[in-house]
């Protein structure tokens, strides 16, 4: 099920996740650490671009990769295929994109006044 | 033969296509005897209607190929004392395809998958051109020699779990046989034979789970051969031939 498109597209946005996520993990061991709190954390990431772009290009990286790697398992565990298959790897990867998006755009440019 | 010493319940699947049921028979049990032997016995000395297949009796044809203990292995060239645990031998057709009956599966899918993954002959000169030049040290001659003593026996193909679970994944012989001739300098086929391995069922399925190599009686190792082609593919790929 797999072509050499999707299998490319998989490794390279699993090397875009590597150093991400090594991020992910700093901040959030600096975040407890230094024992900040939710509204201190919104007040770095509110209208920052560099945190919309770091989460945005994570959020994307993990739908196209998640997406391939359950399409592949579900074929193997199911033998489903063909348009079902498709919908499946779609649906999966715009669910994901819909829900990190939504969550990044939460914290970076649509909340305002927390306290 | 040594005169036997005791007999050993063998348990071996009767049936046609994928209906059928195990059945156990005594057979003498001797030093020095393989699983084919035992087989044989049973056939020749029980019930001659039991099907099986073989053709060598030495590790060469790959006609022999069957499940014991659940582990695909070539029977001819396996002792049964060193598969024997507990005196329970189990014989069964080989995993990943159609049976015929009792022990004799059609192999059908298996040959047909070599020639979608191109692993035939491109030629690349007449009868009128030199005979190209196969060096022996030569790098990919090399790669290419590690992988041509398959027997095409199908024990790989029966311990690929990823062939279990994706009937259009091509399997680790006929990928192992296709990179095999993508190094041959007497092959024209290279571009072929990479966009053959790089479709739904191609060399990109492989989980390198090892089965394969683990498993090849003639010590071979697909797997190898199977992340070759894959470097291959990636790299015609970047380059904007795939």
């Amino acid at each position: 099920m797999l072509t050499v498109r999707l299998y490319m597209l998989q490794r390279v946005t699993a090397l875009l996740m590597a150093p991400l996520v090594v991020g992910h993990i700093g901040v959030m061991i600096y975040a407890v650490q230094g024992g900040l709190s939710a509204a201190e954390i919104l007040g770095r990431t509110q209208g920052s671009v560099f945190w919309f772009s770091f989460y945005g290009l994570f959020v994307l990286a993990v739908s196209v990769h998640a997406a391939i790697g359950l399409r592949t398992i579900l074929h193997e565990v199911t033998g489903l295929s063909g348009r079902l298959l498709m919908f499946f790897t779609w649906g999966t990867a715009l669910s994901l994109c819909v829900l990190g998006m939504r969550a990044i755009l939460a914290v970076t440019f649509l909340v305002r006044g927390v306290s | 033969m040594n005169s036997p010493i005791k007999t050993r319940h063998v348990a071996v699947w009767r049936g046609e296509g994928e209906i059928g049921h195990f059945e156990t028979y005594d057979v003498p049990a001797y030093d020095n005897q393989t699983v084919l032997d035992v087989v044989s016995h049973i056939q020749h000395y029980i019930d001659p209607s039991l099907s099986y297949r073989f053709a060598c009796r030495v590790g060469m044809c790959g006609s022999c190929a069957m499940m014991v203990n659940g582990e695909p292995r070539w029977t001819c060239r396996t002792h049964v004392n060193k598969v024997v645990g507990q005196d329970v031998l189990e014989i069964a057709p080989l995993r990943n395809l159609p049976v015929i009956k009792d022990l004799a599966t059609n192999m059908d899918p298996f040959f047909e998958k070599w020639v979608k993954a191109e692993a035939v002959h491109h030629s690349s000169s007449s009868r009128d051109d030199d005979m190209t030049a196969v060096l022996p040290n030569d790098a990919e001659r090399k790669k290419a020699d590690a992988g041509i003593e398959c027997i095409n026996c199908a024990v790989c193909y029966a311990a690929c779990d990823t062939v279990a679970g994706n009937a259009d994944y091509l399997g680790p012989a006929a990928l192992q046989r296709a990179w095999t001739l993508y190094n041959d300098a007497r092959d024209a086929g290279k571009q072929t034979i990479l966009e053959a391995v790089s479709g739904v069922g191609g060399c990109h399925n492989c989980h390198a789970q090892g089965g394969c190599s683990h498993y090849c009686p003639s010590e071979l190792n697909p797997m190898q051969a199977i992340a070759g082609l894959k470097q291959a593919a990636t790299r015609a790929l970047l380059k904007g031939k795939l």
